[in-house]
């Protein structure tokens, strides 16, 4: 049988490659499993394919013709559809405007709004929301709802391939059930579905086929009935690692940092670890997995609701309500998104490295020689401690961030993806830094998607997933099969 | 560039603009370049520039405070209602003047800061609301004060500049300090330039505006003795559309409406441009229309005039 769609040799790079000679084949009627950890490669495969970002090369083949949409509307006319993470629904239009937005029935300019309404009907009938009102305002709806509303516009034209980008990360058991009965039906009709999720329990009910993607390649495909879970955890971690590990085993002090029963609404669930003085400690898991929340709610960022955390030698209590009372008791946060978060961009080094150190009345004549100091020692690379940080690379950008906390000397480091968008040499500056600053005495905690540089620099690698902390590992216990199956163990059954 | 040279460059190309408009009023009419125009500039500035300056404040953390006016309104009708009808002395009607700015301002800024409502609506409704307690203080009539306030306005002897005027200025240069100098002004900037980012570096921004707030309620109230003193009277419609002029002038001195940028000095520069057009136009003969029509198209040239200078 000719596969409906074929890709061959597809390449794409941000900087890094992402895809490299990435080739793949879906047949009609198949619903097709994509698997694999943090930057594989899955999402960017699957906006190439439904004309979100465009391939640097490689040939796409859909039913016999080539494939090479240049935006998302040409992938439609083609037939692919792109069902994505987040949802795109206006919510104070109503149900029918956000269906044909693009495209409103009109006569001399004004909505014709009886035939909107009738199509509308027509395309939530197809996926079975029928008894919706077309009328009512989409942002009334549950997350489910809404899915399947983007769904049916999604639809409305005639379509071969479907791809579903974690569909049921925020739907119910419920709503699932729904989602998968559609799909069984649009299998039925000969379409291909292409379905990416970590959920493994999902894809054993769904799928027929299943890809596990590795660094920007399809290193396995088979019948999903065939493959056990170990098999696709194994293959997801991949065997060849190069580690580069620790040097020395770091000599640990009292413990700094004490977290018990740590829960944030739904993202965060009972939480607790201990970090000792002179230790790195790394929390891995799965995007979405909590870590993140994580420090943002020991640091007092977002609220609690239960947990405690104890800093400190002896450990006492700490009440941490908002970020300045952590700030005061010596702990740091290094953002995620240090663009939205950690940088004040217009201005230059000396404002954002003193950011967290100004005290007093009056501005302190030192601002400039400790900026300075800062800047020869990190080896930041700018015109002058003046020159507006937006205009400096990710490197330096992260390298003042980290700048503010070394002068303020926080004596806990929480590090949300330090090296994210981090140039090669940068990052090796950046992990000699973390090194020196565990020797001193400090207490870190780093969290990172990349397994490899939680391995290369961490003392103990705790791993989250479904927002619990479900498995600790020491220096000589983990491997990256046991890293990559313990990321996966909240979502098995 | 070291931030002074590029402050220095700003005051340059500011003062460059007044200049040229002095040169320009002063080629159409041979009544200008006297001291008695400078002396009628020097006079009105005083009020417009201390509502200013703490329209700066607000603009820079990013926020916006529209009640200026009526702030100054109702301030001034408490001065003449406690002077005229209470009998108080100057210095305790002034006292109870400034600390009426900074109960508006506070209200202004807890609002804003504890129902996280935009300062844009709250100070709306601040608007009306002061503009409303101006009426109720004096029924809506204009209190005559007489000499015991116009002192305040009137040039010192042998000079042109009155203490009002003497007064504004030092509220130019404290806001010039407390932004260039203070570890308040380096958050304020901090909080308009990015306030998630700095909170969290571990500073709250609430308090810091809360605080800004106030000061620019204080203001408007400092403002309102400078404005009765000059009218020897407290009149409830005064500073009608006052808030607008302060926006244009900390505008025109290149304040940031997004927040993190503007200057006290520039600001006070803008000011002058605004004085000057406004004294000039009326020496050459402009009218009403005329004069708001030119002032208008000056605020908005200014503005993409700085737009360009400082791509280049």
């Amino acid at each position: 049988m000719t596969p409906l769609l074929t890709v061959q040799a597809l390449h794409k790079s941000f900087a890094v490659p992402v895809l490299k000679n990435f080739d793949f084949q879906l047949h009609a009627g198949e619903v097709h499993a994509l698997v694999g950890g943090n930057g594989a490669g899955k999402s960017t495969f699957a906006n190439i394919l439904a004309g979100l970002l465009s391939a640097d090369s490689g040939r796409i083949t859909l039913d016999g013709k080539t494939h090479a949409p240049k935006h998302r509307r040409d992938a439609q006319a083609n037939g692919i559809t792109l069902m994505l993470q987040e949802l795109h629904l206006l919510a104070t239009l109503s149900i029918a405007e956000n269906l044909f937005l693009h495209e409103l029935p009109s006569r001399l300019g004004f909505v014709s709004k009886q035939c909107l309404r009738e199509e509308a009907r027509k395309a939530l009938a197809r996926v079975g929301l029928q008894f919706l009102d077309p009328d009512s305002e989409a942002g009334a709806l549950g997350v489910g709802q809404q899915q399947l509303v983007v769904l049916a516009g999604a639809l409305m034209q005639e379509c071969k391939v479907i791809i579903l980008d974690e569909p049921t990360a925020a739907l119910t058991a419920n709503e699932t059930e729904v989602l998968f009965d559609h799909l069984r039906r649009w299998r039925a009709e000969g379409k291909g579905i292409i379905y990416i999720s970590h959920r493994m329990e999902e894809l054993r009910e769904i799928a027929d086929t299943v890809s596990v993607l590795r660094d920007g390649q399809r290193v396995m495909t088979k019948p999903m009935k065939e493959s056990s879970t170990q098999e696709l955890v194994n293959l997801m971690a991949g065997r060849e690692l190069a580690v580069a590990a620790q040097s020395h085993p770091r000599p640990k002090g009292e413990v700094a940092l004490r977290v018990t029963n740590l829960s944030t609404g739904s993202l965060v669930r009972e939480v607790s670890f201990e970090v000792k003085r002179g230790e790195i400690f790394g929390l891995s898991g799965l995007v979405g997995a909590g870590r993140t929340e994580t420090l943002r709610a020991i640091f007092g960022a977002d609220a609690r609701e239960t947990g405690t955390i104890e800093i400190g030698a002896p450990l006492r209590i700490i009440n941490i309500r908002q970020p300045a009372n952590a700030v005061r008791a010596g702990i740091a946060l290094v953002p995620e998104d240090r663009k939205q978060d950690g940088l004040l961009l217009p201005l230059g080094m000396r404002q954002n490295t003193l950011l967290a150190s100004l005290k007093g009345w009056f501005a302190s004549s030192q601002e400039a020689s400790q900026a300075e100091s800062l800047r020869n020692k990190l080896d930041v690379r700018c015109h002058s401690i003046e020159q507006p940080v937006e205009t400096l690379s990710g490197g330096n950008q992260q390298k003042i961030v980290l700048a503010r906390w070394l002068l303020r000397d926080a004596h806990i480091l929480l590090l949300d993806e330090p090296t994210r968008g981090v140039d090669a040499a940068a990052k090796e500056a950046i992990y000699q830094l973390l090194r020196e600053l565990a020797d001193q005495g400090k207490a870190l905690v780093v969290v990172s998607s990349e397994m490899q540089e939680l391995m290369a620099l961490c003392d103990r690698i705790a791993v989250m997933s479904a927002g619990r902390l479900v498995q600790t590992f020491n220096a000589d216990e983990w491997t990256a099969e046991k890293l990559t199956e313990a990321a996966f163990s909240g979502h098995m059954k | 560039m070291s931030s002074f040279l590029r402050r220095s460059l700003d005051y340059v190309a500011l003062a460059l603009i007044l200049l040229a408009l002095v040169a320009l009023f002063g080629s159409l009419s041979d009544r200008f370049l006297t001291a008695a125009t400078f002396g009628s500039i020097a006079n009105r500035i005083p009020t417009l520039a201390i509502l200013a300056t703490g329209m700066t404040l607000v603009l820079i953390i990013g926020g916006i405070d529209l009640s200026v006016g009526s702030v100054l309104a109702l301030a001034g009708s408490l001065v003449g209602l406690l002077m005229v009808d209470y009998q108080w002395p100057l210095w305790s009607a002034v006292l109870a003047t400034i600390a009426m700015g900074c109960a508006a301002g506070l209200i202004n800024g807890a609002v804003t800061v504890g129902f996280k409502v935009p300062s844009f609506i709250v100070t709306l409704g601040m608007l009306e609301m002061a503009r409303g307690g101006a009426y109720l203080l004096t029924d809506s009539k204009t209190k005559y004060l007489g000499t015991s306030v116009e002192g305040l306005a009137r040039p010192l002897a042998g000079m042109l500049i009155s203490p009002a005027f003497i007064l504004a200025l030092a509220v130019v240069l404290a806001g010039h300090v407390l932004l260039t100098r203070t570890v308040l002004g380096r958050k304020m900037i901090a909080v308009g330039t990015n306030e998630s980012a700095t909170r969290l570096a571990g500073i709250d921004p609430r308090p810091i505006k809360l605080l800004v707030f106030t000061m620019a309620g204080a203001l408007a109230g400092l403002a309102a003795i400078c404005h009765v003193a000059r009218l020897g009277a407290s009149d409830p419609n005064g500073g009608i559309g006052m808030e607008l002029s302060a926006i244009a002038a900390a505008v025109i001195g290149g304040t940031s409406l997004s927040g993190g940028r503007g200057s006290a000095i520039c600001t006070f520069l803008g000011v002058l441009i605004i004085a000057t057009l406004e004294a000039g136009l009326a020496q050459v003969g402009a009218t009403e229309p005329m004069k708001r029509l030119i002032t208008g198209g000056v605020i908005v040239l200014a503005v993409i005039a700085d737009g360009i200078r400082k791509r280049l």
